[in-house]
C-alpha cells in the first residue's frame, strides 16, 4: 500500500507542466476581474458590453428558423454558402467600390475572430514582426504570438484623435516587420480614418512592403459619411487583407459570422488553415448571415441611427460632467480621459464600479497607450446611459 | 424635423434637453420647433400606452365593421363624423375591402359595449349593417409588445 503510493508521486500527472509555453506565457484577460466584480453586483450599469443591445431583428431569426425546419443542417463548401459569398461581393462593390471574386477571393469565417487568427497564421513565419496600433481590440496580440510572430505596438495618441501616423510606423519598423494591422471605426477609441488619414501612411507600407490587416467589423457604424478602406487606395487592393463580419452592423455576434477579402494567394491559404480547423462555418448562421445582407439594411440603418443618437447624448453628457472625451466618428464607444482626476484608469473604474456601480472598461487593458482613458459602450439603452452619466457626475465630485 | 417627431413618438416625455442632446441641437431650436409643430396640428397630444390588463379593472375593447350606405353629397365623411363624435369612440377608420369603416369602442363591459353599438351606432342613418368583434388580448400595441419577457442576457463585460 505504501509503495503504491510512493509510486503515486513519482509518476503524478501534473497538466501545468504539459501546456505550451506559448500559451503559459499569454497574460491573462485583463476585463476577467471586472468581469467578476460586476456579475455579482446588483443594479450595476455596464457600459461594458462590445456588443449590440439589439436583438437579432426577427426576420433573421425567422429565416434561419425556417431553414432549420427544411433541413439545412449540412456542412457547406469550406469557402462557405456560394450565395452568400456573392452577396458579400456585392456589398463590397456598391461600399468601397472594390470587385472581389466571389469563387476565389472570398472566405466565410467563424466570427471575424476566425478570420483574425487565419490571416495572421498564413502569413507569418517565426520571428515576424507584426505591428499592432493601440489601443486596440485584445486579440491581436495573443493572435500573433500564437502563430509565431512578434506584435509591435505603435502607440497612438488622443492629440492626434487616435490615427495611426507614419512617423510612428516608421519608428517601429524594422527589416522583420511584415504586417500592420489597422482596425479602424475601432475599438476601443471610436476613431476613424478618412481616406486622406489612409493615404499618409500608405507611402510607409508600399516603402516597407507591409502586408495590411485590416479589421473593418464596425464599418457599417460610421457616423460621419461612407468610410473609408486602405483597400481601396491606387494599388493597395492586392496589399490588403480586409476582415469583417456581422456581428456589429446587423446585431448578430452570437451567430459568428465573419468573412474575409483579398488576393486568392491569401484567401486559399487562410482557405486551407480553415478547411483543417473548422471546415465551414454554422450552416444556419450563414443562412442567417445571407438574410441579413438580403433584406436588413433597413433594420441596420435602424440600429445605426440610434447609435448616433445616443453617440451625441453621451459624448457631450460626459464633456459637460468634466471628463474629457473627443468625439468619435465610428462604432460604439466613447473613450473618455481620466487624467484630471490623478486616478489611473484601473483605479477610476474599480472606484466608480464600488462607489456608484457603474462598469466601464480601463483603457490600458487596450494597450499601454490606452492608459488614462476609459472605454465606455454607448450600446446600451438611453435611459441607463442618462443614469450611468448622473452616477458618474457623483462619483466625480466626490473625488473633489 | 422628422428627427425630432421620430424620438418624440417613441416617448412623449423627452425633453428639448434630452432631444437637443441627442440630435447634437440646441434647446432652443428644439423646443421651438416643437412648439411649432404643436401650433401646426402636426402634434396633436401627449399620449401613455397602457397595458389595461394589468389593472384590476380594466376596459373592454371592441373593432366594429360597419357597412355605410353611401350619401349623395358628403360621402362617407358625415357618418364618420358623427361617430366619432361619440366618447365611447376611440377610433374612426376609412379601410378599403369588404366593408367601409372600422370603429373601435371602449367600454366598461362587453354589455357596455354591446348596447351602445345597438342604440347607437347601428341606429344611424346610413348604417347598414355592423358587424362588432370584441378585443380578447392585445399582444402588440403603437409597436410595442406588451408581453414582458425577460431580455435574453448579454455578458456584462466584453471586449
Amino acid at each position: 500500500m505504501k509503495q503504491k503510493q510512493g509510486l503515486k508521486e513519482v509518476y503524478a500527472w501534473n497538466p501545468e507542466a504539459h501546456l505550451s509555453t506559448k500559451v503559459r506565457a499569454m497574460p491573462p484577460s485583463g476585463i476577467r476581474k471586472f468581469f467578476d466584480l460586476v456579475a455579482n453586483m446588483k443594479d450595476a450599469i455596464s457600459l461594458g458590453v462590445g456588443e449590440p443591445d439589439f436583438i437579432t431583428p426577427w426576420h433573421v431569426r425567422e429565416a434561419c428558423i425556417y431553414a432549420l425546419e427544411s433541413g439545412t443542417t449540412h456542412y457547406t463548401s469550406n469557402k462557405g454558402m456560394p450565395e452568400l459569398r456573392e452577396k458579400i461581393a456585392e456589398g463590397i462593390r456598391d461600399d468601397l467600390g472594390l470587385a472581389y471574386d466571389p469563387e476565389e477571393q472570398i472566405l466565410i469565417t467563424t466570427g471575424v475572430s476566425e478570420a483574425v487568427d487565419l490571416a495572421f497564421r498564413a502569413t507569418v513565419n517565426p520571428g515576424d514582426e507584426v505591428l499592432i496600433p493601440e489601443p486596440c481590440y485584445v486579440a491581436y496580440t495573443p493572435d500573433v504570438e500564437l502563430a509565431g510572430g512578434r506584435a509591435r505596438s505603435v502607440p497612438t495618441r488622443l492629440s492626434d484623435e487616435f490615427k495611426v501616423k507614419p512617423e510612428d510606423l516608421l519608428a517601429a519598423v524594422t527589416p522583420k516587420t511584415k504586417t500592420l494591422v489597422l482596425s479602424y471605426p475601432n475599438n476601443p477609441t471610436g476613431a476613424v480614418m478618412t481616406r486622406q488619414d489612409l493615404e499618409d501612411i500608405a507611402d510607409v507600407v508600399v516603402e516597407k512592403d507591409l502586408l495590411v490587416v485590416s479589421d473593418e467589423v464596425y464599418c457599417k457604424l460610421s457616423y460621419w459619411g461612407k468610410h473609408s478602406s486602405f483597400a481601396q487606395l491606387e494599388g493597395m487592393q492586392d496589399r490588403t487583407v480586409i476582415l469583417n463580419g456581422l456581428s456589429k452592423s446587423h446585431a448578430m455576434t452570437g451567430w459568428r459570422i465573419g468573412y474575409a477579402l483579398g488576393s486568392e494567394p491569401i484567401t486559399s491559404a487562410m482557405t486551407k488553415i480553415h478547411q483543417y480547423t473548422m471546415l465551414c462555418a454554422p450552416v444556419m448562421a450563414q443562412v442567417a448571415a445571407l438574410e441579413a445582407l438580403q433584406s436588413g439594411k433597413d433594420e441596420m440603418l435602424r440600429m445605426r441611427h440610434e447609435y448616433d443618437l445616443r453617440r451625441r447624448l453621451f459624448v457631450s453628457g460626459l464633456n459637460r460632467i468634466g471628463l474629457n472625451t473627443f468625439e468619435p466618428g465610428g462604432a460604439f464607444y466613447a473613450f473618455p480621459s481620466v487624467k484630471s482626476t490623478g486616478l489611473s484608469s484601473q483605479e477610476f473604474a474599480e472606484l466608480l464600479l464600488k462607489e456608484q456601480k457603474v462598469a466601464v472598461v480601463p483603457g490600458n487593458v487596450f494597450g499601454e497607450c490606452g492608459e488614462g482613458f476609459l472605454r465606455c459602450s454607448y450600446a446600451t439603452s438611453r435611459e441607463e446611459l442618462i443614469e450611468a452619466l448622473d452616477r458618474m457626475e457623483n462619483f466625480l465630485s466626490s473625488l473633489k | 424635423m422628422n428627427e425630432i417627431l421620430g424620438i418624440l413618438s417613441e416617448n412623449a416625455k423627452a425633453t428639448p434637453t434630452e432631444i437637443a442632446a441627442l440630435l447634437g441641437r440646441s434647446e432652443e431650436e428644439v423646443a421651438r420647433k416643437i412648439k411649432g409643430m404643436e401650433e401646426a396640428g402636426i402634434i396633436k397630444k401627449y399620449i401613455t400606452l397602457i397595458d389595461w390588463e394589468k389593472l384590476e379593472v380594466s376596459y373592454v375593447f371592441a373593432v366594429l365593421e360597419l357597412k355605410v350606405a353611401l350619401q349623395r353629397k358628403t360621402g362617407y365623411d358625415s357618418v364618420a363624423e358623427r361617430i366619432a363624435r361619440f366618447s365611447e369612440v376611440d377610433s374612426v377608420r376609412l379601410i378599403s375591402g369588404d366593408y367601409d369603416l372600422q370603429v373601435t369602442v371602449k367600454g366598461k363591459s362587453m354589455k357596455d359595449v354591446a348596447f351602445f353599438v345597438a342604440e347607437k351606432i347601428a341606429t344611424l342613418e346610413g348604417i347598414q349593417s355592423t358587424c362588432t368583434h370584441f378585443i380578447l388580448k392585445t399582444y402588440k400595441e403603437h409597436g410595442v409588445v406588451l408581453e414582458d419577457k425577460q431580455k435574453p442576457k448579454r455578458l456584462v463585460i466584453s471586449p
